[in-house]
């Protein structure tokens, strides 16, 4: 694609609703600001209802921004209507045109911007190769299967050559199975464009597979922008970290610190850790420790007692109790491990350097 | 402050978009211009006095005895077709979903659910006049009766009820539908007779459905205007008074009163209905069944039904079948052989048959399509847009489902026949065909309306979302998307504005002029002058018109219909 690729950026975005039922204003977006680079892949990632399809069809030009300005590039867009947007979105439900057959779905976009029929028709050809459908132009989409649409619905957005492609929940309809390889596949083709993609989903694992940034939203705000890594390994906050992968949540207080290590009182244990977040003595501390980060040993780390103790195949599921904590853990490759049994008094080991401070 | 840039936004959007905003106004235009104008002008006709406000021309109607008596007459027949309709579109519903038909039974119910869309609303009083008045078939000749009275109180009711329970019947096999099998069976597994079932669980889950079957019923008894002309004889409903104070009294202000009292009461009727009947009947309903419901083959059941409903359906169907057959008889109650077609032969050559017809046909089938198209941009304005006259443009154009011909023609009558406001603006469409196409138009706008909403609703909005977004306008997104997905929906509405039109009379019988003569028209005249066997010829030729419409929009339907495939 010969275009330039342009970013999108918000400026103190905020959109207001009435709540029905009480006819007051609530803020489904408040006051977002953020900058998508030209070229990447940016997933907005949290539960529902948490305003991130509702900043996605800002963008769109569904809905209007009641605060701030949205920008393609350097142009603000707040004024135009969608057609006008130079993007092109997928659809949760594919949302392809029922009565056209795949050829009159993928061409409408350029019949409309009146491109000559023969371009249309080598753009066609080459974009359905792209998406693994060459052959199935006159096919009609009630005839194609889910995964099938899905690549369609994708094709149609590309072959327009969009500044910003949208994708909103595009895999939530198809089965578990469909749903790994497609993404690998979004990846694989936006990689292949080098298209700016903004990608809204709300499941965890897409989003980490998916993405180069993750911007996790929760009730209208951004909690966290940042690549899987960082967000995986250095959530600021509880929420982020819930809501990336599994989190057990070790509560202490710091006893002792120093530039480089703190040492906290968990549950009655001393543990020292590395200083982070510069913390000093009497500092309430988080340890945010993630299931496969720890290990069960008969003694030499924090005293605990095994509730749950549950053979998973590749790995041992255990629920153990830290003095009044419930810790979840997962021993991989259980094979030649020794396997505690409920009721056994253990021990919960760690490395500090694997764990994370808040 | 903050929502202010949201919406700033918004209207900007609207107003980057000429064709919408163009069609927008020009909507809102026409609905106020010839919905709501001649119904205001009806209010501030009936109470303006020499000076002011006044309330002597309410004091005044309320003192013609016949107004008073019309009132308790059309609220009395109301009540009863609404209970008789009701209780028979209920038991036929019943019967159809809950008992295994033989092909003919189900047959015979087709005939009747097809009935009412293809015949005139008053076919029904010429043949019971025939069938059972003075020189009746069967009052005379069967059963040997020679003074039997048809005309009145009963009569009307009969023929009501018979020919508005075919609506209830299909609201109630809708409703039927959406019950889940399963949540019958668990009564049933419970330990619940089959009647314990029925009063337990179907029907407290109809409750809603029939308070708005007894109401939409109600409505259109009491806007009904031709049968009580037919076969009401003296009984007057308000209807047949409010005409004959504007015919046969020229008193148009106390006809203006009298139509707002009728407008009062349908209104009333309808926002009950709209507001909250009709909400509660489909937020009872919404679940699709899981599974196909076991139909019950006990005979000491299924007998009795299905013999009941097969002898009413029967019964219709002769009443219908009597139209044309009457057409044929030399004279009706005297002669019936050797079968004529001079009647026939006479509406064309003595009661200009051509022209009737012709003019009929045209002034209709100019008004079908506009009705269909701008039904269709209605029903896509309110269900895929949003914007702020949108609220107007659905609650005017519902609102016109609750106006009584009638009301309408004394609005029109008062509203342009010295012009707009008496200003002589618009006066020039007075008594042109332009405003029967008008009329046309106005009167069957609500059920194309209704039709394309729900059509519309079954279409996941992002699908023109996603043409939106690929850089169609409004105006593409309608013709490239919308229309083609509600071909269906759009082809039904164009038939059956054209049938409603083409067998409308109530609001037309006001505002027509010799220079077109309308076959509803001629049928009343004819009708009334006692001259049934022409009335009949003409009748039937109509009914054969209306048939053929329905025909071929099932053919066009088969042919190029696939929006049924939009829905998933």
């Amino acid at each position: 694609m010969s275009k330039v690729k342009k970013g999108v950026r918000l400026d103190h975005i905020s959109k207001i609703y009435k709540d029905p039922k009480t006819g007051k204003d609530f803020y489904a977006v408040n006051d977002t600001s953020l900058t998508i680079e030209p070229g990447s892949f940016v997933t907005l990632l949290g539960p529902s209802g948490c305003g991130k399809t509702t900043t996605l069809r800002m963008i769109a030009g569904f809905e209007s921004p009641d605060e701030g300005e949205i920008y393609l590039g350097d142009e603000p867009i707040n004024a135009l209507t969608p057609n006008k947007r130079d993007t092109a979105m997928v659809f949760q439900s594919y949302a392809l045109l029922p009565h056209l057959n795949i050829y009159d779905n993928v061409s409408y976009g350029l019949r409309l911007r009146k491109v000559p029929k023969d371009e249309i028709r080598e753009r066609v050809t080459r974009i359905l190769a792209l998406v693994e459908l060459s052959g199935m132009e006159s096919r009609m989409t009630n005839q194609l299967s889910g995964g099938q649409q899905q690549r369609v619905a994708l094709a149609r957005a590309l072959v327009i050559e969009p500044s910003v492609l949208l994708f909103d929940e595009p895999l939530s309809n198809l089965d578990a199975k469909l749903r790994v390889q497609m993404r690998t596949e979004i990846r694989r083709i936006q990689q292949e464009v080098g298209i700016t993609a903004v990608y809204v989903t709300h499941d965890q694992s897409e989003a980490m597979a998916i993405s180069d940034k993750i911007i996790i939203m929760n009730r209208g705000v951004v909690e966290q922008m940042g690549s899987p890594y960082d967000i995986y390994y250095h959530p600021v906050d509880e929420f982020v970290a819930d809501f990336i992968g599994e989190a057990n949540f070790l509560r202490g207080e710091v006893m002792d610190s120093s530039s480089a290590e703190i040492t906290v009182n968990i549950e009655g244990t001393a543990v020292k850790l590395p200083n982070e977040k510069g913390l000093s003595a009497g500092d309430k501390a988080v340890v945010v420790l993630r299931p496969e980060a720890a290990t069960l040993k008969a003694s030499g780390g924090l005293p605990c007692e095994v509730v749950l103790s549950c053979f998973m195949g590749s790995y041992q599921n255990y629920h153990v109790k830290v003095g009044s904590t419930l810790v979840k853990l997962e021993e991989h490759n259980p094979k030649n491990k020794r396997i505690f049994a409920v009721g056994e008094k253990c021990s919960l080991v760690f490395d500090p350097g694997s764990v994370h401070v808040l | 402050m903050a929502t202010k840039q949201g919406a700033a936004l918004e209207r900007k959007k609207l107003f980057g978009d000429p064709i919408m905003i163009t069609t927008i106004v020009l909507l809102i235009t026409f609905l106020t211009l010839f919905i709501l104008y001649p119904l205001a002008v009806l209010l501030v006709d009936s109470v303006a006095g020499g000076h002011g406000i006044t309330l002597s021309i309410f004091g005044r109607i309320f003192r013609i005895p016949t107004f008073t008596k019309a009132i308790g007459n059309t609220l009395k027949i109301g009540f009863t077709v609404g209970l008789f309709a009701t209780a028979a579109g209920l038991l036929f519903a019943y019967v159809e979903e809950y008992v295994r038909l033989g092909r003919f039974t189900g047959g015979l119910f087709k005939v009747v659910s097809m009935l009412p869309v293809v015949s005139p609303p008053f076919v029904l009083s010429l043949s019971m006049i025939m069938l059972f008045g003075k020189a009746g078939i069967i009052t005379r000749y069967v059963l040997g009766i020679y003074d039997n009275s048809v005309y009145g109180f009963w009569g009307i009711v009969i023929v009501q009820s018979l020919t508005f329970f075919p609506v209830c019947y299909m609201m109630f096999k809708g409703l039927l539908r959406n019950i889940d099998p399963s949540l019958e069976e668990a009564a049933r597994d419970m330990g619940a007779s089959r009647f314990k079932v029925f009063s337990s669980v179907t029907l407290p889950l109809l409750l809603p459905g029939i308070g708005n079957a007894f109401l939409v019923t109600f409505i259109e008894s009491i806007a009904d205007f031709a049968n009580p002309m037919i076969i009401g004889g003296s009984y007057d409903t308000l209807a047949t008074t409010i005409y004959l104070q504007i015919t046969g009294n020229y008193d148009k202000a106390g006809a203006s009163a009298m139509a707002v009292v009728l407008l009062s009461i349908t209104l009333l009727m309808f926002i009950v209905q709209k507001f909250y009947l009709e909400r509660k009947s489909t937020a009872t309903l919404t679940g699709k069944a899981s599974r196909v419901r076991m139909l019950i083959e006990d005979r000491s059941v299924k007998t009795p039904l299905v013999v009941f409903c097969s002898a009413v359906a029967l019964f219709v169907i002769i009443m219908y079948i009597c139209v044309p057959v009457g057409a044929l008889f030399p004279t009706w109650g005297y002669k019936f052989f050797p079968l004529t077609g001079k009647w026939f032969g006479q509406v064309f050559s003595k009661y200009k048959g051509f022209k009737v017809f012709r003019d009929s046909f045209i002034l209709s089938f100019i008004s079908a399509p506009i009705t269909a198209l701008l039904s269709m941009i209605i029903s896509y304005l309110v269900v895929k847009r949003s914007f702020k006259s949108k609220g107007f443009i659905e609650a005017v154009s519902m609102l016109a489902m609750a106006v009584p011909g009638t009301v309408l023609g004394v609005g029109y009558i008062r509203g342009f026949s010295n012009g707009l406001f008496g200003s002589g603006i618009l006066q020039g469409i007075y008594g042109t065909g332009l405003v029967l196409v008008i009329v046309f138009v106005v009167r069957s706008l609500p059920t194309g309306t209704r039709s394309g909403i729900s059509a519309l609703r079954q279409i996941d909005k992002s699908i023109e979302e996603s043409a939106y977004d690929m850089g169609a306008d409004s105006f593409k997104v309608f013709t490239s998307v919308t229309l083609p997905l509600i071909k269906d929906s759009f082809l039904s509405g164009l038939v059956t504005a054209f049938v409603r039109s083409i067998t409308a009379i109530s609001a037309i019988i006001l505002l027509v002029t010799p220079q077109y003569l309308l076959i509803t028209v001629q049928i009343n005249e004819f009708a009334e002058k006692g001259a049934y066997s022409l009335a009949c010829a003409f009748a039937s030729i109509l009914i054969l018109i209306t048939y053929t419409a329905v025909l071929l929009m099932n053919i066009g339907m088969k042919r190029f219909g696939t929006s049924r495939k939009a829905a998933g």
